[in-house]
C-alpha cells in the first residue's frame, strides 16, 4: 500500500479513537477498557494469515500459539464485558 | 473472493470498532456498543477464510491446524470470561491484555522469519517494534495479574540501583532493536525479545497496587499499537484502524484514569523512585483505637439523621452487598437519609464499584460519586466505612511522599462520627498506615464485612 495512504489513515485513526472516548464518566473507565481490549483481539486475523502462509514447523507452530492468544484475547473480552454491561443494564430500572 | 470486497468488508469491521467505542462510553448504549464490537470482530475473521492472500490459495494452508487453535482459545477463554467472580474482573482483564500483545509478538516474529531477507527495512523497523511492545505488554500484564491477584507484594518493589537497571535494561532493548534492523537474523530478535520481555517485567514491578489498573489501561493502549504495526507489515487496512483507535483511545482512557485518581502518569510509573521512604511506619502501630459492638454500630446508626456508606474492596470480597443493601433499606424505612459515596477507584478499577453494586441491585440513585458526596460529609452523623482504606485515607492529603499522595478521597474525616468495618489492622492495598483508624471519633467493628452487618441489621431490628 501507499506510505501516504498508510500515514493518512493512521492518523484519521488516531483523531477519531481521541474524540469517541474523550468524554467518559468513570463509571464507564472499566467496560471501556475491557471492549478496547477485546477490539485489539483482532490481531487473530493476522494470526490467521501468518499461519496460513506458514512453511518451516517453527513458524506454524509459533503461529498456532498466536492464534490460540488471539482467539483469548478478543472472545473472552467481548464476553467479559458484557457481563460487566449485563449488570449496569439491571440498575437502571 | 476480490481484494476489494475483502478490503470493504474489513472496512465495515473498522467501522463497527468505532461505533463500539463510541457506544461504550456512554452508560445507555454501552452493552449495544460491545455487541457491534463482537459483531465487527467476527466478520473481520470470518472473511479471512474466503480470501487468497498473494502467492496461496483456498482453503487457508494448515487450515486444520488454525481452526483446530481457535476451538482451544474458545474453549479457554469463553469459561474464564463466564466465570470470574466480579471481584477478579481487573486482573483477567490484565490477562486478555496480555495475551493479546503475546500474540501481536509472535505474528510479527512468524512474519519475520517468514520473509527474512526479502523484508523491507520499513518492515523490520514496525517488526521490531511490535515485538518491544508486545512483549513488554504481555509480561508486565503478567505482573499486573499476579499484583491484582495478590500472588505478589501489591507494594512496589524497589530493588538498589533500580532505576539504572531499569534504564540499562531500556538502553540495551533499542540497541538490540537497532542490531535486529541492520544485521537481520534469527537471533538478534529472539534476544530482543527476551530482553523487552525482561523490560516488562522490571517496569511493572515499581508500581503500587493502586495504581496497577492505570498500568493495564496503558498496556493496553500499547497492545493496540502492536496491533496497527502489524497492520503495515501484513497489508492489512483493518489491523491498522482497530490498532489505532485502540492505541488512542487507550492513551486517552489512561489519562482520564490517572485524573480520576489524581495521579500524573510519570508519577504513577515513576512515583516509587523519587519517594522518601515513610519513617513512621514502626511508631504507629501500637496506639489504641477504639472498637465497638455490633450495638454499638446500630445505636449510632438509629438516631442518625444522615447516613453515608463508603463501600470498598473488602465489601466485595466478603461479598456483603446484599447485606449492606439490607442495611440501607432499613435505615431509608426509618427516615434515615442514606447516601453510598463511591471513589472513582474503589475496588480495583474505575468503575469496578459501580459493577459490584450493580450486581447486588442497589438503586443507582442513591450511588453518589465522591465529588457530590464530599461537600456533605459536614452535615453527616456516620460514615460506615466498609472494607474501604485506601479511598478515605487523610495521608493523600497530608503527608507527601507517600504513594497515594494526592489522590483525592473520600473526605468522611469530616462526618460526626465514623465506623470502620475491617477485618483486622492490616493495612490497605496500597500498604499505607490510615490516621483515621486512631482518631477519636472513629469506631473499629472487626470481623468479615458481612458477618459484622449481618449483626448490625439484626442489632438494629431489635431498636
Amino acid at each position: 500500500m501507499e506510505p501516504m495512504a498508510i500515514v493518512s489513515i493512521f492518523v484519521l485513526a488516531v483523531f477519531v479513537g481521541f474524540e469517541v472516548v474523550s468524554k467518559v464518566s468513570s463509571t464507564l473507565h472499566t467496560p471501556l477498557m475491557s471492549g478496547a481490549n477485546a477490539i485489539h483481539g483482532v490481531i487473530l486475523v493476522g494470526a490467521i494469515i501468518v499461519a496460513d502462509h506458514s512453511e518451516t514447523n517453527l513458524e506454524l507452530g509459533l503461529a498456532v500459539a498466536a492464534i490460540v492468544l488471539a482467539t483469548i484475547n478478543m472472545v473472552g473480552g467481548f464476553v467479559v464485558t458484557d457481563r460487566m454491561l449485563e449488570m449496569f443494564k439491571g440498575n437502571k430500572k | 473472493m476480490s481484494r476489494t470486497l475483502y478490503d470493504l468488508v474489513g472496512l465495515a469491521a473498522g467501522v463497527a470498532f468505532i461505533l463500539a467505542l463510541k457506544g461504550l462510553s456512554h452508560p445507555k448504549t454501552a452493552r449495544r456498543g460491545n455487541l457491534i464490537g463482537a459483531f465487527g470482530a467476527t466478520l473481520a475473521t470470518l472473511v479471512v477464510f474466503f480470501y487468497a492472500n498473494p502467492g496461496s490459495s483456498l482453503p487457508l494452508n494448515n487450515l486444520g491446524w488454525i481452526l483446530g487453535a481457535m476451538v482451544v482459545g474458545l474453549l479457554v477463554g469463553v469459561p474464564a470470561a463466564r466465570k470470574v467472580q466480579m471481584t477478579q474482573m481487573p486482573q483477567l482483564v490484565a490477562l486478555f491484555n496480555g495475551v493479546g500483545g503475546g500474540a501481536a509478538a509472535l505474528v510479527a516474529i512468524v512474519e519475520y522469519l517468514h520473509l527474512g531477507p526479502k523484508a523491507t527495512t520499513a518492515e523490520v523497523v514496525f517488526t521490531v517494534f511490535t515485538v518491544i511492545v508486545g512483549c513488554v505488554s504481555f509480561s508486565g500484564s503478567i505482573i499486573t495479574f499476579l499484583k491484582l491477584q495478590e500472588l505478589m507484594t501489591t507494594r512496589p518493589v524497589i530493588f538498589p540501583a533500580g532505576r539504572f537497571i531499569i534504564a540499562a535494561t531500556l538502553v540495551s532493548v533499542i540497541g538490540v532493536g537497532g542490531w535486529v534492523v541492520s544485521a537481520l537474523g534469527t537471533t538478534p530478535l529472539l534476544v530482543l525479545a527476551a530482553l523487552s520481555l525482561l523490560f516488562g517485567v522490571l517496569f511493572v514491578l515499581p508500581v503500587g497496587g493502586a495504581d496497577v489498573p492505570i498500568v493495564i489501561s496503558l498496556l493496553n493502549a500499547f497492545t493496540g499499537l502492536t496491533v496497527a504495526a502489524s497492520g503495515y507489515v501484513l497489508d492489512s487496512v483493518l489491523l491498522i484502524i482497530a490498532g489505532t483507535l485502540v492505541g488512542a483511545s487507550g492513551t486517552i482512557l489512561t489519562r482520564l484514569m490517572a485524573e480520576a485518581m489524581g495521579r500524573s502518569l510519570f508519577g504513577t510509573l515513576f512515583g516509587a523512585f523519587t519517594a522518601k521512604p515513610q519513617d513512621n511506619s514502626g511508631a504507629v502501630e501500637d496506639r489504641p483505637v477504639r472498637s465497638g459492638s455490633p450495638d454499638d454500630v446500630a445505636i449510632l446508626l438509629n438516631y442518625a439523621r444522615r447516613v453515608v456508606i463508603v463501600p470498598g474492596f473488602g465489601l466485595a470480597v466478603a461479598q456483603a452487598q446484599h447485606t449492606v443493601r439490607e442495611l440501607a433499606d432499613m435505615m431509608i424505612a426509618k427516615g434515615i437519609d442514606v447516601a453510598y459515596g463511591i471513589h472513582p477507584v474503589a475496588g480495583r478499577m474505575p468503575g469496578h464499584m459501580n459493577v459490584l453494586l450493580a450486581e447486588a441491585n442497589v438503586p443507582y440513585e442513591q450511588l453518589a460519586e465522591m465529588d457530590e458526596v464530599n461537600p456533605t460529609f459536614g452535615q453527616t452523623d456516620v460514615a460506615i466505612v466498609i472494607g474501604a482504606n485506601d479511598v478515605v485515607n487523610p495521608a493523600a492529603q497530608t503527608s507527601p511522599g507517600c504513594p497515594i499522595y494526592g489522590m483525592p478521597i473520600l473526605e468522611v474525616a469530616n462526618a460526626a462520627n465514623i465506623i470502620f468495618l475491617k477485618r483486622s489492622m492490616r493495612p490497605g492495598f496500597a500498604g499505607i498506615e490510615n490516621e483515621l483508624l486512631y482518631d477519636p471519633k472513629t469506631m473499629l467493628l472487626f470481623g468479615d464485612a458481612k458477618a459484622s452487618l449481618t449483626k448490625v441489621v439484626s442489632a438494629l431490628k431489635a431498636l
